[in-house]
């Protein structure tokens, strides 16, 4: 990154440089560096729509009613069927509040990414590419908003609500992997929300085409994915591993044998999922990033 | 009048030139129409009709509301026009010598058509080509429907325009598209046919504008007779009353603001 500061950078006064630090301890300096960094702009944009109370109490609120709307969806087709794949309303709901918790937090963090083509188009990412800050973290983090809670925080009171009304058995295991299974969700739903970004570094009107992976995946684990029949479970375990943010987990959770007979070990494995999809938007973004030619002249 | 075509013309022909955006559209809305109409259809198959409405119906309406999607613009993107009060190029616009309502209308209403044309029409293809739609069989219910969509265009521009003139008083129209976003979809029978809301919330739903821009044209293609009056022809003149009340209210606002708006500048 140091090779990109502006060469014209005032010169300040500076501590003597500590000694150049190992691989491993350089990476995880980095990491630390660029979360630093995340909160510190997002804290800045949030200071900054702070300005506004009225706008962003009407915007959360907005937010708020369209996720109540979608919930209030669910119920509904709950309530006409009775139960869909074996599910009732209340299961319904859980499947639901996964989603929408893994989903809304992952829109909180992530969502900015993906106004990358904008960037692209006006050239304000050629700025972000000379910032001493990761490219990554100042798309991330730009408009970031708390206007997006308005998804997430519904969607968590949900989840609490009919984890207590479904018969859950608690043991142990389900309760040390609830966190694992809804953190493992939100990792999943970055990645794509990323995967969906990086699109418009190859493709520049591909914004609308990746809404329907991030907003059409959203819709689809809305709903226990049985539903859609065998071929799409499949491919959304194995293809875009969708399932694994709640469906597997909704199955786990209710001690269910998963209906279109695929293999229970898969429910374990949203964690790995997880890890492999974090690494492999990680490698687009790279990619992206070396295929990035400037719009500018 | 003329003025009025010559810009109709030019709003057609400015929307023609984002040809990869409208496919990226098509893909979107076709996709999002995948999805709604199998969790119906799942729906469907534990219950198979459902006050009124078969499997058939309720995936036809999916298909209308996708199609619908990109010329009502229902879930945005605002008129410009508010974007020109926010920043004051309002001023030229009132310069012209036509009124503000009928230029912004004949503008709007190029876009529509051709997202009509080139978004609607392929959108409602897929979703024949995927599912089994109900479709009419005579040409005259077909006219009707086309009919039923030219008014919920104009009905949803009307609402359009309504949240965007208010901005002469708030400024920033955001606010209101922030809590009208979400409710729009909702009140229209596009999130979920209003046909599977409660008795009574389906009642007033039905009566409201918004109705008229989703579930009463999907019921005129349908030929429902829960249709207010019990015929297509009741529905159209219910979308008629709409626009025109809407219309008439935008002409309204828009002279009363003209006496308190204060262009600056020089």
């Amino acid at each position: 990154m140091a090779d990109l500061l502006p060469a014209n950078a005032p010169e300040a006064p500076r501590p003597p440089r500590p000694p150049r630090p190992g691989p491993r301890d350089g990476f995880l300096r980095e990491v630390r560096r660029a979360l630093r960094a995340y909160v510190l702009l997002a804290w800045t944009w949030c200071r900054a729509v702070a300005q506004y109370p009225m706008a962003l109490s009407l915007l959360t609120f907005g937010v708020a009613l369209s996720s109540l709307a979608e919930m209030g969806a669910v119920a509904v087709v709950f309530g006409h069927a009775g139960t869909l794949a074996g599910f009732s309303v209340y299961e319904g709901l859980l499947v639901y509040a996964l989603a929408a918790t893994a989903f809304g937090t992952a829109d909180f963090l992530m969502g900015s990414v993906e106004r990358l083509g904008e960037h692209i188009r006006s050239g304000s990412f050629d700025t972000m590419l000379v910032r001493p800050v990761p490219p990554l973290v100042q798309l991330a983090t730009d408009q970031f908003s708390p206007r997006r809670l308005g998804k997430a925080v519904p969607a968590l009171i949900v989840l609490v609500f009919v984890l207590v009304v479904c018969d859950v058995d608690w043991t142990a295991g389900r309760v040390l992997m609830l966190p694992v299974l809804v953190v493992s969700g939100v990792v999943i739903c970055c990645s794509v929300w990323l995967l969906g970004g990086c699109l418009q570094f190859f493709v520049l009107d591909a914004r609308q085409a990746a809404n329907s992976l991030t907003y059409g995946g959203q819709a689809l684990t809305e709903y226990p994915v049985a539903i859609y029949g065998r071929s799409l479970v499949r491919a959304v375990t194995f293809v875009v591993p969708l399932a694994f943010v709640s469906w597997q987990p909704a199955l786990y959770l209710l001690d269910r044998p998963d209906p279109t007979g695929l293999p229970g070990v898969l429910r374990f494995l949203g964690p790995l999922v997880a890890v492999v999809l974090a690494l492999a938007a990680a490698l687009v973004w790279r990619l992206g990033l070396r295929h990035y030619r400037s719009t500018g002249s | 009048m003329r003025v009025h075509c010559a810009v109709y013309a030019r709003g057609l022909r400015r929307y023609s030139t984002y040809r990869a955006a409208a496919v990226a559209g098509i893909l979107t809305n076709s996709v999002f129409g995948v999805i709604n109409a199998m969790v119906l259809l799942a729906l469907f198959a534990a219950r198979p009709e459902i006050n009124g409405y078969d499997a058939a119906d309720a995936v036809t309406q999916v298909y209308v509301a996708q199609a619908l999607i990109a010329p009502l613009a229902i879930m945005g993107p605002a008129l410009e026009l508010s974007e020109r009060i926010r920043t004051g190029a309002v001023g030229t616009d009132l310069l012209r010598p036509v009124s503000l309502l009928g230029w912004w209308l004949a503008q709007d209403l190029g876009r529509a058509t051709f997202d009509l044309l080139f978004r609607s029409v392929p959108t409602f293809a897929v979703g024949a080509l995927l599912f089994t739609l109900a479709l009419p069989g005579d040409a005259l219910r077909w006219a009707l429907t086309l009919l039923s969509f030219a008014l919920a265009t104009v009905v949803g521009f009307a609402l359009r325009y309504l949240y965007s003139v208010v901005g002469f008083w708030l400024m920033d129209t955001r606010g209101v598209w922030a809590v009208m976003g979400p409710v729009g979809p909702v009140a229209a029978g596009m999130l979920l046919p209003l046909t599977l809301f409660p008795a009574p919330a389906a009642e007033v739903l039905r009566l409201l504008p918004w109705a008229s821009m989703v579930q009463i044209p999907a019921e005129v293609l349908l030929g429902k007779d829960t249709l207010p009056g019990g015929s297509v022809y009741g529905g159209l003149l219910l979308q008629a009353g709409w626009a025109a009340v809407l219309l008439a209210l935008a002409a309204r606002l828009t002279t009363l603001a003209m006496r308190r708006v204060v262009v600056q500048g020089g």
